[in-house]
């Protein structure tokens, strides 16, 4: 309306940082792999390595890891995204409703476009009519819950199998193995030799026994780094995240921008909800996707708003998740993980001459350490919280370097830059 | 003015009044999909609403909607995101019902123990995220939600026998030990001819949000953290310590959170079990963005989902899927912004409009 409009805020250039560079993030990936390894042969849980649990890891980290994925694209564009709940319950629903009628493919598709549906609407919402990102989201999941019971009953009640609260059962989806590997992996995890005995169980995990979602999941993080930072399009946007008059001012058309990235968003959240209903169960029901679509949400920030540590995340929170289903044994052996790997962020704090965050890690370390000498087995009702109590210490502890896209979840309407 | 006076009562209508019809038209839309006549339904609903009794479960409800609501409302006019309202009030329920089955005092102290405990179990829960958030800057979203998590888990910790829980005879259900009769509070007949009584609490409810009214409008307090939500940088350079504030509000959020299982936990349970109600805080969320977190607002959009909430019980028996219900609370509230955002294009329209014709350019051009 006025011309003197003042200027935007110029963000404060970052700090010199670590880079994550990929060999430093496979050094990582290998140090976590020793340190397992050595975590499993002091406190004997075995299953903290078995190939079964990390089986069961990848299995479960999967829709957390799509939901990321989903927030990732949303918000990368600046939407900031709480529906991915809602839209995987969509995902979850269209599983269950494609999967036993067309089989477990048509599943997929099917739980890719409710999610993308419930996308669009969230789109719709936050671009063209500028509702609060957040009040949008929160709509969102009350909205698919209620539509996905409501059309449950239409649909399923009555159904061979089916119930108001579930689907008929969904044909098996199949698995992938890399031939020739499951029984020597095996044979060798069964000696329990420290290190080859974990690397083969972990192996044998990653490589045996897949669901062809997880596999399509897997793919999918390469894709999404290469489309979002390797191409003119990821680049543009991005800019729509970080600088939407910015962009429009170099011709990109951010509306469009923004609801391609959104309804992305909700089809990878559909695609959680799928991995859900067809490879973690063979049905759809009430409430499978159990906040699954806010951890995901978590994960990703956990990630830094980035595929490599979103990954990283959405592994520890299936882990965990992995461990408690598998009982109190390997919970317990994670304390003295969790115990390790806060010493040593406190070392690191100490390096950097940190003093006041260095002596609170270390002294957190040194409280779970104790806990975990002191205790036999963690009480089973609290291992639940095991990767919720990690995510908060380490956010807490390491040093604060998470970077949102600058106009993540504002509002934008073309032509009202400054 | 008159005539701008005018304008504005007509806008701040328009918006819930579209939003209303939107809501039913999509409501209508899902029932005769499914078969269901809409005219019919709604006149069940409003039939079943009309009896006493339902209005006191009606009112029961928004009672602890409306704390939950404006626990949400403290947090967004600061900015902050609290979903942890869902596990402050169940950790403060939980714990505020075991320290009040274990202790025999006189009624005013009973009462006025439990009521801190719960405010201040609430408060501390969300001062954790509070604390993360300003010294060490984790974002309160991301905090919160584990903290609802963690919560879950300790509550079940907490929830067992030879812990917290005492098994009741006759069923599976397991909570705290009674609170005796001097940490009850009686309930009130406010509507004559039903067979139930009014929470006594919902004074409390009221009295909370008269509370937040005055907080924010009339005090210093009030006037930074509405500051700080509008600007923060405006409010660092006119002197207001944000991160007190942002801990000092979370855990004001938190404290009225507290409150929210105690409407249902002196007034009709008398014990935390494992049945006791969950999700309220999720629900405050929508009613708090509803009611645009103005403390009327947020009372009439308690009233409103409190009633779809319990008019789902007739449908139910009218042999409408009850999940209707869910999907009218849903789209109202997305229905509510979007009719504020559609209301409020409009009406900058007309005021450029206007301001052209003041000017004497006869085109009201937009930009």
């Amino acid at each position: 309306m006025s011309t003197e409009v003042a200027p935007t805020a110029v963000p404060a250039g970052p700090r010199p940082r670590v880079r994550v560079t990929p060999a430093r993030t496979v050094t990582a990936a290998l140090g976590l792999v020793v340190l397992l390894s050595l975590v499993r042969a002091i406190s004997g849980a075995d299953d903290l390595t078995s190939g079964g649990a990390i089986s069961a890891a990848l299995l479960l980290a999967v829709p957390i890891a799509m939901a990321g994925l989903g927030g990732l694209w949303s918000e990368r564009a600046g939407v900031a995204n709480i529906g991915l709940e809602g839209m995987m319950i969509l995902g979850t629903w269209g599983a269950g409703w494609a999967g036993y009628q067309w089989g477990p493919w048509a599943g997929i598709v099917a739980a890719v476009v409710f999610g993308a549906v419930g996308g669009l609407l969230h789109a719709i919402a936050t671009v063209v009519f500028n509702v609060d990102h957040i009040v949008s989201g929160v709509a969102i999941n009350i909205l698919a819950l209620g539509v996905t019971q409501f059309l449950s009953n239409a649909y399923f009640a009555g159904r061979d199998g089916g119930s108001t609260k579930q689907s008929p059962t969904v044909d098996p989806l199949g698995t992938l193995s890399v031939p020739f590997v499951g029984d020597p992996l095996a044979s060798l995890e069964a000696h329990h030799w420290l290190l080859m005995s974990d690397v083969a169980g972990i192996l044998r995990g990653l490589m045996t026994n897949l669901s062809w979602i997880t596999v399509l999941a897997v793919l999918l993080f390469p894709l999404t780094f290469f489309v979002l930072w390797r191409t003119p399009f990821g680049l543009r946007l991005r800019a729509c995240g970080e600088s939407p008059t910015a962009a429009e001012s170099l011709g990109v058309n951010v509306y469009r921008m923004k609801m391609i990235a959104v309804v992305a968003s909700g089809a990878f959240a559909g695609l959680g909800g799928a991995s859900l209903a067809l490879a973690a169960s063979s049905f759809y029901q009430e409430g499978q996707t159990g906040g699954r679509g806010y951890i995901g949400l978590a994960a990703m920030i956990f990630g830094n708003w980035r595929p490599v540590g979103l990954a990283g995340g959405a592994v520890l929170f299936g882990f965990a998740d992995a461990l408690q289903l598998r009982g109190g044994a390997a919970i317990h052996a994670l304390l003295l993980l969790v115990a390790i790997l806060v010493v040593l962020v406190g070392a690191w704090q100490l390096r950097r001459r940190r003093v006041v965050q260095a002596v609170v890690a270390l002294a957190c370390g040194g409280a779970v350490l104790v806990i975990y000498l002191v205790t036999a087995t963690v009480p089973s009702q609290l291992t639940g919280s095991v990767p919720y109590v990690t995510t908060l210490l380490v956010l807490a502890l390491a040093s604060q370097r998470l970077r949102m896209p600058a106009t993540d979840g504002m509002p934008y309407r073309r032509g009202e830059g400054g | 003015m008159a005539r701008v006076d005018v304008r504005r009562v007509l806008v701040t209508i328009a918006a819930p009044a579209l939003a209303l019809v939107f809501a039913l038209a999509v409501a209508s839309l899902a029932l005769r999909a499914s078969g269901h006549s809409p005219v019919d339904t709604a006149r069940a609903m409003v039939t079943y609403a009309r009896q006493g009794s339902t209005q006191v479960l009606i009112l029961n409800t928004a009672t602890y909607y409306y704390l939950a609501a404006v626990a949400v409302a403290i947090g967004f006019r600061m900015n902050l995101f609290n979903i942890g309202v869902d596990g402050q009030y169940r950790l403060a329920a939980l714990l505020s019902a075991a320290v009040g089955g274990a202790v025999h005092l006189p009624r005013p102290l009973h009462l006025l123990l439990i009521v801190v405990v719960a405010v201040t179990v609430g408060g501390m829960w969300a001062a954790i995220a509070g604390l993360l958030k300003a010294y060490r800057g984790v974002s309160e979203v991301i905090s919160t939600i584990m903290l609802n998590a963690i919560s879950t888990a300790v509550i079940a910790y907490l929830l067992t026998p030879g812990r917290l829980a005492v098994s009741t005879q006759g069923s599976n259900n397991i909570g705290t030990r009674p609170i005796p009769v001097s940490g009850q509070v009686p309930g009130l007949d406010l509507i004559p001819g039903a067979n139930r009584q009014v929470f006594g609490l919902i004074i409390v409810s009221a009295l909370v949000g008269i509370g937040y009214a005055v907080l924010l409008n009339r005090t210093r307090f009030g006037f930074d953290l509405r500051a700080t939500g509008r600007s923060q940088s405006a409010a660092v350079a006119s002197g207001v310590n944000v991160k007190r504030m942002v801990v000092i509000s979370m855990a004001l959020s938190g404290a009225c959170a507290g409150l929210v299982g105690l409407p249902q936990l002196l007034g009709a349970s008398y014990s935390y079990a494992l049945d006791f109600p969950t999700g309220i805080g999720f629900t405050g969320i929508a009613i708090a963005l509803l009611g645009r977190n103005h403390p009327v607002g947020i009372a009439l959009g308690a009233l409103l989902w409190s009633f779809l909430d319990q008019s789902s019980q007739i449908l139910d028996l009218e042999g409408v899927p009850k999940e209707i219900v869910t999907i009218m609370q849903g789209s109202t509230v997305l229905s509510v912004v979007v009719a504020y955002e559609l209301v409020r294009r409009y009406s900058q329209v007309l005021e450029q409009k206007r301001v052209g014709v003041a000017l004497g350019r006869t085109t009201g051009a937009t930009a």
